[in-house]
């Protein structure tokens, strides 16, 4: 066969694995979608679910996945920051610096079953508080903490060196020249990176399985706040949504387990779209805040030093 | 008037750099500390259980509830090879044939469509991957070979297209640094397209290829619960691709919380749990020695 005709044949052939990859997205897409038709119904979302009857609602685990997206948040946003600090601007070149990176790399590709049965070591026996939203945070800090680092780190490294030199030429201390030069560039970087794990974070199930537990007490919202009922309570066990649809595929006995997996599966699917949908639009939007009101903000730093 | 004070350097540089400097080392403890913990739970089944090392690691037989309980490994160690391995295999060739499609054939497709494509499907949930293997696969292969449905390909299918976005995305960085100057010289030796892709440009970013494929492997080796829902879970190992299997995270993720703590059998699980933190750790230096080959 000629050489030309060969080229020919394998340009085409990559096309149509290409175009098959972005049609399989959307057949995912789809048919979760219809599966789950009529997943937006206000009493599916904010129901309760019901042990045994059909018509079971997914609130108190709609609720718990959003709470433990903004706990782990909290307590993972500022670790990766900081790490991240660390490693850009700190570290020193060297076997420590390499044992680190040793240690993000192992951390990062840790299974996220490993990482839950830890959590169920130390979150849940070690320290006594039995399944707990808190210990489930925990557990998914461990799982998203190499990635954040990583994020914060290159956002730091890409903030251009005369911008830095400059802050550092007027007297500023290293800290300085992060916290109101560095920083401040590297920001919307820093959270496209955070929306996109925040996906991650609300996705996961393995590691929660083991630390948040399988179940969620009964909410009520006028409870005392240490009560086990209170749905702010970071004490009390709480079952994800993502949680919710495994164990309904694997021990669910209500009649319509298959109907509600696939309605949760939709409202996840929903939720993941939004955040990356999201992460691009917050990425252009702050891209044009930073560098279009660059001299607003000069005139802000200049009165506030 | 502030400018001439001594600057404070205690509250506008160490306090910061402590903190800091504090958070890197948080990392390295936490890693050290799952490391330390699983693997000293992981020991008990031989110094306090007195489960022959061997058993664990070259016997087939899976018995923990048996009044002479066995607890060997191989099941689920050959299982979560295989359903990993074959996923690889699966999805190598796409991944590579997204990469070139991007850097080659249609950058702005690549950029403007597939690869936001490729960051949305590592974005889906791993049960909602576990789900669609559920309603689609299973049924699908009920109905062409017969039997239950949940099998070792299965898995691998699921579990292929959960890894296709590591591999594809490492895959196109490697092909994108490789030099301008290689095309063109493959070019001006009268070589086609594909003929420059084919046995320059692939080779050439052959180091970063390989490293993504061991990622993808990592990656679909402890991936738990997508697996789980579709490989069926009998304890036995598979006859072929159409009959269903176990894998390690599979039965960690299902036996963990029906075993007392300190039992055998309990400790046996915590052995699985720390093989598989050994392996996820052997990938990880295999990386680094991949990494480190191309540069001497």
């Amino acid at each position: 066969m000629k050489a030309r005709t060969v080229d020919t044949i394998w340009t085409g052939v990559l096309y149509v694995l290409s175009f098959m990859v972005v049609g399989l997205l959307g057949y995912f897409v789809i048919t979760i979608l219809i599966k789950g038709w009529g997943f937006w119904d206000l009493d599916f979302l904010s129901g309760l679910p019901s042990n045994t009857k059909e018509g079971g609602g997914i609130g108190p685990q709609l609720f718990n996945s959003l709470y433990m997206l903004v706990l782990t948040l909290l307590i993972s946003v500022p670790l990766g920051l900081g790490a991240g600090i660390y490693l850009a601007e700190y570290a020193k070149q060297g076997r420590l610096l390499s044992f680190i990176r040793l240690c993000i790399e192992t951390m990062a590709s840790l299974p996220s079953i490993v990482v839950g049965l830890f959590g169920l070591l130390v979150f849940v026996t070690l320290t006594g508080w039995g399944y707990t939203l808190i210990g489930g945070a925990l557990a998914i800090t461990i799982l998203n903490l190499p990635g954040l680092t990583r994020v914060c780190e290159t956002a730091i490294l890409d903030v251009p060196h005369s911008v830095k030199e400059a802050s550092l030429g007027l007297g500023a201390t290293k800290w300085q020249t992060l916290v109101k030069v560095t920083i401040p560039a590297a920001l919307p970087q820093i959270i496209t990176g955070v929306i996109l794990a925040a996906g991650r974070i609300f996705g996961e199930a393995a590691a929660l399985i083991y630390t948040a537990g399988l179940t969620t007490p009964l909410l009520n919202a006028s409870a005392d706040l240490s009560s086990k009922m209170h749905p702010l309570n970071i004490f009390r066990p709480a079952e994800t949504l993502t949680v919710h649809i495994w164990k309904l595929n694997s021990e669910g006995i209500v009649p319509d387990a298959k109907l509600i997996a696939a309605k949760s599966a939709a409202v996840l699917m929903i939720m993941v779209l939004l955040f990356n949908i999201g992460a691009r639009f917050v990425s252009v939007l702050l891209q044009r805040y930073f560098t279009g009101n660059k001299r607003t903000n000069k005139r802000k730093m200049k009165i506030a030093s | 008037m502030k400018g001439k004070k001594p600057i404070n350097y205690w509250k506008s540089e160490y306090i910061g750099r402590s903190l800091v400097t504090v958070c890197g080392f948080f990392i390295v403890l936490v890693t050290l500390a799952i490391i330390i913990f699983i693997c000293s739970k992981g020991i008990q089944s031989f110094t306090q259980s007195h489960i022959p090392l061997g058993e664990m690691l070259f016997s087939k037989q899976w018995a923990p509830n048996q009044s002479e309980p066995k607890y060997g490994a191989v099941i689920f160690i050959v299982g979560s090879t295989l359903v990993s391995v074959g996923a690889v295999v699966l999805s190598t060739p796409i991944a590579l044939a997204l990469a070139v499609f991007i850097n080659y054939i249609s950058p702005w497709f690549g950029t403007r469509v597939l690869k936001p494509v490729l960051e949305l499907l590592v974005g889906i949930p791993s049960v909602v991957y576990g789900f669609l293997g559920v309603t689609i696969l299973v049924p699908l292969f009920r109905e062409w070979w017969g039997g239950v449905g949940f099998s070792l390909i299965a898995g691998m299918i699921v579990l292929s297209i959960m890894i296709l976005p590591t591999i594809a995305s490492i895959a196109s960085d490697a092909i994108g640094a490789v030099p301008r100057a290689y095309l063109e010289a493959s070019y001006g030796l009268g070589s086609t397209r594909w003929q420059a892709i084919s046995r320059v440009i692939v080779p050439a970013a052959r180091k970063g290829i390989l490293t993504g494929i061991v990622l993808g492997l990592a990656r679909a080796f402890g991936e738990a619960l997508a697996v789980q829902m579709v490989i069926g879970n009998t304890v036995k190992l598979p006859s072929g691709l159409y009959s269903p299997t176990a894998t390690l995270t599979g039965i960690l993720t299902m036996d963990m919380s029906n075993t007392l703590n300190g039992t055998a059998w309990n400790n046996a699980l915590w052995t699985l749990a720390m093989i598989l933190l050994l392996i996820s750790f052997l990938f990880i230096l295999l990386i680094r020695a991949i990494g480190q080959r191309g540069e001497k």
